[in-house]
């Protein structure tokens, strides 16, 4: 039996067992859901990405490790 | 400005404007991934919660269609990976209407229990391909994966289906 033909069996199969859902219609207004998520998990208004922590707090490491780097620092500034 | 624009600049109003033009069509979506319309209509709030949270990666001439439905798609892949040891299914599951009952209950409880059984992935698009007929570039486009790949996924879950199917039907024959 080639693929297709294996895929088309299991395709009746399906079929046969699961009513597709197409067609299915969204019964009501999902907005005011919406709001309460929203006022629940209010979004951070200034995301910073984790990789801008790591590079200050590796900046920070350094300085403090190396002081010396502190007037080469200002002088690059 | 254009309402797209004011959408990633964060106006709420156009937001609003943008999820009642989608809610429908993303929900419907979501529905016929997940089977059950409690759940679609969990997680289409999710997918927009989502939408709204990312509004700055989306660029205001891009395709907000074609977006939100691979975020949604992303939402159901999620709850089919957390959900899948937990869900039973209704024992009002729509079905197929045959002449013979008894034959389809038990060939529709293995099919689902095979279904069910299918990673996420492979579950998403068998849904998709096999059930609702979708076209592999739809389901492509909508997972983020490419055509070849949406095949070759069809393909395994088949083959997982027709070993799960052939084992459960062993089982009945044992018993």
């Amino acid at each position: 039996m080639s693929n297709e033909e294996i895929s088309k069996e299991m395709k009746e199969l399906l079929k046969e067992a699961v009513t597709p859902m197409q067609g299915t219609e969204l019964r009501r207004d999902l907005w005011p859901q919406m709001l309460r998520k929203l006022e629940e998990q209010p979004l951070p208004i200034h995301s910073v990405p984790w990789f801008d922590w790591a590079l200050a707090s590796l900046a920070g490491a350094a300085l403090l490790f190396f002081p010396g780097l502190i007037p080469a620092l200002f002088y690059h500034l | 400005m254009e309402l797209l624009e004011r959408f990633a600049a964060g106006d709420l109003d156009a937001f609003e404007v943008l999820f009642r033009q989608h809610q429908k069509e993303v929900y419907a979506w979501i529905v016929r991934i997940v089977r059950d319309t409690g759940i679609a209509e969990d997680l289409t709030v999710e997918t927009f919660w989502r939408i709204y949270k990312h509004r700055v990666r989306f660029k205001p001439d891009g395709n907000f269609r074609a977006w939100a439905r691979r975020i949604a798609t992303n939402a159901a892949l999620d709850h089919l990976r957390h959900a899948r040891q937990e869900v039973t299914l209704p024992e009002n599951l729509p079905c197929a209407a045959s002449p013979d009952g008894a034959v389809t209950r038990e060939t529709r409880d293995s099919i689902h229990r095979a279904f069910r059984e299918l990673p996420a992935k492979y579950r998403l698009v068998a849904t998709l391909a096999l059930v609702e007929e979708e076209s592999y570039n739809n389901i492509a486009e909508a997972a983020g994966i490419s055509e070849s790949l949406v095949k070759v996924r069809v393909f395994r879950a088949v083959r997982m289906l027709r070993k799960k199917l052939n084992s459960l039907r062993t089982e009945v024959t044992a018993k």
